[in-house]
């Protein structure tokens, strides 16, 4: 496949803070104690997508991921890091490494998505229709334990992330609202709508930031579209909006590609019986460009945006929140296992071999406890995630919550809906609720904490 | 209904599905299936013809509009019809008392005639007021040809009803895809944007007239419904399946007249009492209305050819006479009179007791009876009803030709022509072009479709000065013709015809080709198609569209994970509502108004901006402060007093409005807020009249340590001004601590 990968790993996200930190940024966040970003690099390996240019904000985000990626992957993958300022968007980002694509379509991918659904299928959707842009659809996550909702947010009854109009056939893409347009009133330019007739408006997908784009058309709309900053906002419903009288300079590069396209264009009949003989029937656009009646004074410039939709039983969700953190992580050791590459033991739980358990010490279904972490007697963990070389006091409970790496957890400590970051100190009967913990923080003993957010102070 | 069920079915065992049904069948029979007939379509589309005949009585393949409806309402089931009869009432009634549909069994027709009905609502509400209808009804105009089953739609509205008594309509609906081109359906109805829940059939959005680029969906219909249908590809079919509540709807909103325009937009619109409206897609059935002549023209070919089956020439239906169907579909009637040379092409009907003369050439028409054609003639997509005239010669195209026309040899109707009853064109006339002519004059002033088809002859003749349009030679005969006599007029038409050539009204010229019978010319396709596409260049030049990415620079950050807005209206709303309550509060002291008569109208403010007591209170303070700011103060402590003089005097209003600690906090957080924003002057000043406020017990401590311990986790900015306060608030602490 003639494709280039592209993957989007941001870089320090400040929605994630306290969870991400100068040591790790939001592509090392932990997922059933390995790397985000290795869900998505090891979907691509699958695909056999192996040539892959890892887009980092800032360098020394750039210098840790990379780090990373080259003692995982050093002879699994040829992937290029590579760094760009921050703040500019994911538009601005591909802009940044405009130089580096060559490749006739470029496929773009949020380092921060854990999916099962194979790209090559959006790749293949992409091929098979001639589209510009295909992006990937899947259902709004559902974010099921709100005892763990972050703290502060209220949280409204329905949230929808995208509104996005499809044809009758569930193919292509003709309307689509992001961002702050989403709460507002739904507009549907009439001209689509008669060109295809019937539209199909959904608020319960979600743009799940995997697109596959043509290279040319990219580039085209990058450079000239220079406020343009970010894929999903601007790109991506530009393009949709332009599809039926584009205006990019899409029949010079048909005829650079295949050459007799040219002549053809220039013919509408030639098209018309072009079409017939392909024997599928034309898509919209091309009637619409052709016009009424099979004829038409100049034939109407268009493009396609297709989609494909994630099945129901695919699982996509993109780590954006903090919230999305906690749920990501219950589901790859509960309901998603099959993502987490891990092998589960008899009681449907992961522990290391090297992991200690003092006695009495339960570990429940749907947990997981890494190498060399230790606990001591009577703990109780449930549907929770302790990552490697932790020590764990007695009598503690984690419940519904993660924790990474080498943290100490004192005596008598009760977690739940919780994240705790690397390095952090519990001291005895630390209660801790719905809480963040942020990287190296020393909890006082016997303190309690609901809903709240705990860090350092930056310095 | 149930228990019913099961108790009679006990040890039937699988007749569960059985005795549904039959109990359906049997609900269906005890009320006696309803229907509304409007024979009034409270349009002027069909003038000038509708002048002298109501537009149902019109022939339609031979054949009276309204006695398709009736046919159909009577194969369908329907028991009882009331027809409303406004204009030509007398006429419509007239013709049902002839007809047989008085005597048949089981079907019983009622006229209802009223004289001052302007529109459908009119005659809703007056037959609301008679009080015959007694259950689910259905309500069609007289125009209406179908041929659709009614029992399945019945059906599924009986059982949404059953579930929700809120869906008070179903809507017929079918596939009709607009010309992508001229924007019209082949009925010449404009286009139709309907938004529909594909799967409760919810109609939420209708859209029929409209010059917009984008159509607008409320942003709430996605909260209620995951997904909606948007259909540019469906045509309304006018036939309602009602229940009661329509009518009493229509009796509560006495300004509703036209079906769709108010009543169906009031309800989607306004939400009345939570109403809602469901459509009914009819898949291989036909139902189309006639509401304009290109309509008339679809729909009298769809008869031809047989898609109205059974309502077609050859079967014997009410209203019709016995024709016999030819290969080709030619039909004839048992007694034509046709000479050997002449040729009826295909999809022609010609009426019983029509002659037509040697050579002559008919195609795709439909003649009426007792017609003469005469040697020579060739028409072709005409519609010429009977007793019409035709003399050698003559060349018709796609005109409509009423009763008792006479058209003289040599004549030429160009496309489009409508000659109304009883004209006469003169020898070798041209008729040009998408004219129209009657023996009555046109009206002076022709406006609005609400008006009414009545045939009042005193409005029939008038000043022919606005009979503009017409070739110049004709006008300044027509100007001299001013007497009272028909014959008068006849230059119009001719020497030795009779009729007025009607103007198309202002501005309309250019739309006459639209709804008319002709086919729609080909260069003027081009030339549309030439506007649209340089519309869509200026649309897209004025960017007048839906406003996403570049548009939105201003609130999109570059990393942010959106959803930052949660409710820019709520916000606008509150603006100018605090815009409002300034403006209330300066002059009640510039006129000195009483506390309670402010309190009276920032109470009425307050609910036409549906906002809570708490936005009151900020609001009043926020206008008190501004008002202590707009007095002279040349040092911080004079603003001090001035602030303190402003409260003292309206203290007791202010504390009106704060009932609760609530009210107190917004107060105090609208304070912080005008600190910051649009009162810095206040920010040097914050603790002192925080203090006063304290004081003047217009705040208690409980809701300034609440406001403190709410900003704890706040951001350092946010802090700034309970550092400021910190002494006081310790202060406070310390207090009520003693105090405990």
């Amino acid at each position: 496949m003639d494709f280039q990968v592209v993957v989007l790993a941001g870089g320090f996200s400040k929605t994630l803070v306290p969870l991400v930190s100068k040591e790790v940024p939001k592509a090392l966040l932990p997922v059933a104690n390995r790397p985000v970003l290795s869900y998505v690099l090891e979907l691509l390996e699958q695909n056999n997508l192996k040539d892959l240019i890892v887009v980092v904000e800032s360098e020394s985000a750039a210098l840790l991921i990379g780090g990373w990626i080259s003692s995982a992957y050093v002879d699994r993958l040829h992937v290029e890091v590579a760094a760009v300022p921050e703040e500019i968007g994911t538009a601005g980002a591909l802009r940044a490494i405009d130089h580096h694509l060559t490749a006739s379509d470029i496929l773009v991918v949020s380092g921060d998505l854990v999916c099962d659904v194979p790209p090559g299928v959006v790749a293949a959707t992409h091929r098979r229709h001639d589209a510009v842009v295909t992006a990937m659809l899947c259902s709004n996550p559902v974010s099921g334990s709100t005892e763990s909702g972050s703290s502060g947010v209220k949280d409204k009854a329905k949230k929808r992330y995208n509104i996005i109009g499809l044809d009758p056939t569930k193919q292509f893409l003709l309307h689509v609202a992001a961002g702050v347009e989403v709460e507002k009133d739904v507009r549907v330019q009439k001209s689509i709508l008669r060109a295809v007739g019937q539209m199909d408006i959904r608020a319960d997908l979600m743009d799940a930031h995997m697109y596959a784009f043509k290279r040319s058309v990219l580039q085209e709309v990058l450079n000239k579209k220079e406020a343009f900053q970010s894929l999903r906002r601007d790109v991506l419903p530009y393009l949709v909006r332009s599809q039926l009288r584009s205006e990019l300079l899409l029949n010079g590069v048909q005829s650079e590609e295949n050459g007799n396209d040219k002549d053809a264009s220039q013919n509408p009949k030639i098209v018309l019986s072009q079409l017939l003989a392909n024997a599928s029937t034309p898509s919209f656009h091309e009637l619409h460009a052709l016009g009424p009646n099979g004829f038409s004074l100049s034939p109407r410039k268009t493009h396609k945006c297709c989609v494909y939709i994630a099945s129901n039983s695919n699982y996509c969700v993109r780590l954006n929140t903090i919230q999305a953190f906690s749920d990501i992580n219950r589901d790859v050791i509960g309901d998603a296992s099959h993502l987490s590459g891990y092998s589960f033991s008899a009681q449907n739980n992961i522990i290391d071999p090297s992991a200690v358990l003092g006695s009495k010490t339960t570990v429940g279904p749907q947990c997981m406890l890494g190498e060399g972490s230790q606990m001591g007697d009577k703990c109780s963990v449930k549907k929770s995630v302790i990552g490697r070389h932790c020590r764990i006091g007695s009598n503690v409970k984690i419940v519904n919550s993660i924790v990474m790496n080498h943290v100490t957890i004192g005596d008598g400590c009760s977690i739940q809906g919780s994240v705790v970051c690397s390095n952090v100190q519990l001291l005895e009967r630390v209660v801790l609720k719905d809480c963040q913990v942020g990287a190296g923080f020393v909890v006082t003993a016997g303190s309690e904490h609901k809903g709240e957010s705990l860090a350092k102070k930056e310095k | 209904m149930v228990a019913k069920q099961s108790g009679r079915n006990r040890g039937g065992g699988g007749g569960g599905t059985a005795a549904a049904t039959e109990v359906s069948v049997e609900e269906l029979a005890r009320v006696p299936l309803q229907a509304i007939l409007l024979a009034d379509s409270f349009a002027t589309k069909f003038r000038p013809i509708t002048l002298e005949r109501p537009k149902v009585l019109l022939p339609l393949v031979n054949v009276p509009m309204i006695d398709y409806t009736l046919a159909w309402l009577e194969s369908a089931g329907v028991e009882e019809v009331f027809v409303f009869c406004c204009a030509h009432a007398k006429q419509v009634a007239e013709h049902l008392e002839n007809s047989r549909w008085f005597a048949q069994p089981n079907f019983s027709v009622t006229a209802i005639e009223s004289n001052n009905a302007v529109g459908a609502g009119d005659a809703l509400r007056l037959i609301y007021e008679q009080n015959v209808i007694r259950g689910d009804f259905v309500l069609v105009s007289g125009d209406t040809v179908s041929n659709m089953s009614l029992a399945v739609a019945l059906g599924e509205h009986k059982e949404r009803r059953r579930k929700d008594s809120n869906a008070i309509m179903t809507m017929v609906i079918t596939q009709s895809k607009t010309s992508p081109t001229t924007r019209q359906s082949r009925l010449g109805t404009d286009e139709l944007f309907m938004a529909i829940d594909p799967d409760t059939k919810q109609l939420l959005y209708y859209e029929d007239k409209s010059d917009k680029g984008t159509v607008s969906l409320d942003k709430t219909l996605l909260s209620d419904h995951p997904s909606i249908y948007l259909h540019n590809d469906k045509q309304d079919c006018y036939i309602d399946i009602c229940s009661p509540e329509v009518l009493s709807t229509f009796a509560d909103n006495f300004d509703y007249q036209h079906l769709r325009r108010h009543f169906l937009k009031g309800l989607l619109d306004d939400d009345i009492m939570g109403y809602k409206i469901f459509t009914h897609e009819i898949q291989s059935n036909y139902a189309a209305r006639i509401d304009n002549f290109r309509s008339y023209d679809t729909v009298s070919k769809d008869i031809i050819q047989r898609w109205t089956y059974p309502l077609v020439p050859d079967v014997q239906f009410f209203g019709n006479s016995s024709t016999k169907l030819d290969r080709q579909g030619m039909y004839r009637a048992s007694v034509v009179g046709q000479s050997r040379s002449a040729q009826v092409g295909p999809f022609t009907v010609i009426g019983s007791g029509t002659t037509i003369g040697s050579q002559s050439q008919i195609s795709n028409s439909v003649v009426g009876e007792g017609c003469k054609i005469g040697a020579n003639v060739s028409i072709e997509g005409c519609y010429i009803w009977h007793n019409v005239t035709i003399e050698d010669g003559c060349q018709l195209k796609h005109a409509i030709v009423c009763d008792g026309v006479v058209i003289k040899s040599g004549v030429i109707l160009e496309p489009g022509v409508v000659l109304s009853y009883k004209v006469v064109v003169g020898q070798q006339f041209i008729v040009p072009a998408y004219s129209k002519v009657s023996l009555y004059q046109q009206p002076i002033k022709q406006d609005s479709d609400e008006e009414l088809e009545y045939a009042d002859s005193s409005t029939g003749f008038m000043d022919a000065s606005s009979l503009s349009g017409l070739p110049d030679k004709l006008k300044e005969e027509s100007t001299i013709q001013l007497s009272e006599s028909q014959l008068q007029a006849a230059s119009e038409v001719g020497s030795g015809g009779v009729g007025f050539i009607w103007s198309t009204s202002e501005g309309s010229h250019e739309e006459e080709w639209r709804h008319s019978v002709a086919p729609i010319p080909p260069a003027k396709l081009l030339e549309i198609m030439h506007t649209s596409n340089n519309e869509l260049e200026v649309v897209q030049q004025d960017g007048n569209l839906p406003p996403s990415g570049e548009l939105e620079r201003d609130s999109v950050t570059a990393n942010s994970n959106d959803y930052d807005d949660d409710d820019v209206d709520v916000k606008d709303d509150y603006d100018f509502f605090e815009n409002e309550v300034e403006a209330t509060f300066k002059r009640a002291l510039e006129e000195n108004i009483k506390e309670d008569d402010v309190i009276l109208e920032v109470n009425s403010l307050r609910l036409s901006y549906n906002l809570a007591t708490a936005d009151c209170s900020g609001a009043l303070f926020y206008s008190m402060m501004k008002s202590a700011l707009s007095a002279p103060h040349p040092s911080p402590s004079d603003l001090v007093k001035n602030a303190a003089t402003v409260i003292t005097k309206w203290e007791k209003l202010l504390k009106y409005y704060l009932p609760s600690i609530d009210e107190e906090i917004e107060v105090i957080l609208k304070f912080e807020e005008m600190c910051l924003e649009s009162a810095k002057e206040y920010s040097t000043v914050f603790v002192q009249i925080l203090h006063l406020l304290y004081d003047k017990d217009i705040i208690q401590e409980e809701a300034i340590l609440n406001w403190a311990s709410e900003k704890e986790g706040a951001d350092e900015t946010d802090k700034l001004f309970v550092k400021q306060a910190e002494k006081f608030i310790q202060w406070l602490n310390e207090a009520s601590e003693e105090e405990d």
